[in-house]
């Protein structure tokens, strides 16, 4: 699944129009302990949280992911924003729980991230 | 000894968390631009955003120093202190002593020395307290 085809899916905004919407998602993941999405994190992963400073940027960069789904409409920092847009990375904005987006996705075949 | 074919050192401040991550996507930049990719690029972009994480969490400030001979990459890590009182405490998954705006921005779950041994081929740390603590990993290369 494209992480455009996931936009539609979820019913969720992008935030950042210099975002790459093609990539391809491998797997589908929810945390909001930074460290711990460093130690689980894969290339590809659509990556819920309600966390919304820059570092989540930073973490969603270094582990190559496709997007990351800030959930339960929670906003980004005006810096995280910025840092996305310099970096490409997508954010998808929902009113959605991280629970109903990880639902969504397990239904349309996404799966979680293999060790 | 073989060979250092590149050495760069960042200075990494205590507290600049609006900056964290910087150091890590230049070391990872560079590290691309010389044919260095796949998994252990990605094994050295987490173990140097960890590293580059602590320094800002945990130490009074500190560098980072990339070094690559032929057969591998290390990356070193020195602070100015505080210190590790109980080194195999602070090697335990899950035991962290971060304050409380760093557990505020989602750090602080105890898995940064872990992950970044996990991550690394080779793995070394000293501490002494009211000195510092000096970290170096070790990520062999091949063909690189």
């Amino acid at each position: 699944m494209k992480v455009s085809e996931l936009m539609e899916l979820i019913g969720a905004t992008n935030l950042n129009p210099e975002a790459n919407l093609d990539t391809e998602i491998t797997c589908g993941y929810s945390c909001d302990l930074l460290s711990w999405v460093l130690a689980h994190g894969k290339a590809g992963m659509a990556w819920c949280t309600v966390q919304t400073h820059v570092n989540v940027i930073a973490v969603s960069v270094l582990m190559e992911m496709a997007c990351v789904i800030l959930v339960e409409g929670v906003e980004p920092e005006p810096a995280s924003l910025k840092k996305a847009i310099d970096e490409e990375m997508p954010i998808l904005a929902t009113n959605k729980t991280a629970y109903e987006v990880c639902v969504l996705m397990g239904q349309a075949g996404v799966l979680p991230p293999a060790e | 000894m073989e060979s250092t074919i590149l050495k760069n050192t960042y200075e990494i401040n205590a507290g600049e968390f609006q900056t964290a991550g910087d150091v890590s996507a230049n070391i990872k930049r560079k590290l691309k631009q010389i044919g260095i990719g796949g998994t252990v690029l990605r094994r050295i972009a987490v173990a140097s955003y960890e590293a580059e994480l602590n320094l800002i969490i945990h130490s009074h400030g500190g560098k980072l120093t990339l070094e690559m001979t032929p057969s591998s990459i290390i990356l070193t890590s020195a602070d100015v202190g505080p210190g590790i009182p109980d080194l195999s405490k602070a090697m335990q998954e899950g035991y962290s002593t971060a304050s409380e705006e760093a557990r505020d921005l989602g750090f602080g779950a105890g898995m940064g020395l872990p992950n970044m041994k996990r991550n690394a081929d080779g793995f070394s740390i000293e501490s002494e307290v009211g000195k510092g603590t000096t970290i170096q990993m070790r990520f062999d290369v091949k063909d690189a």
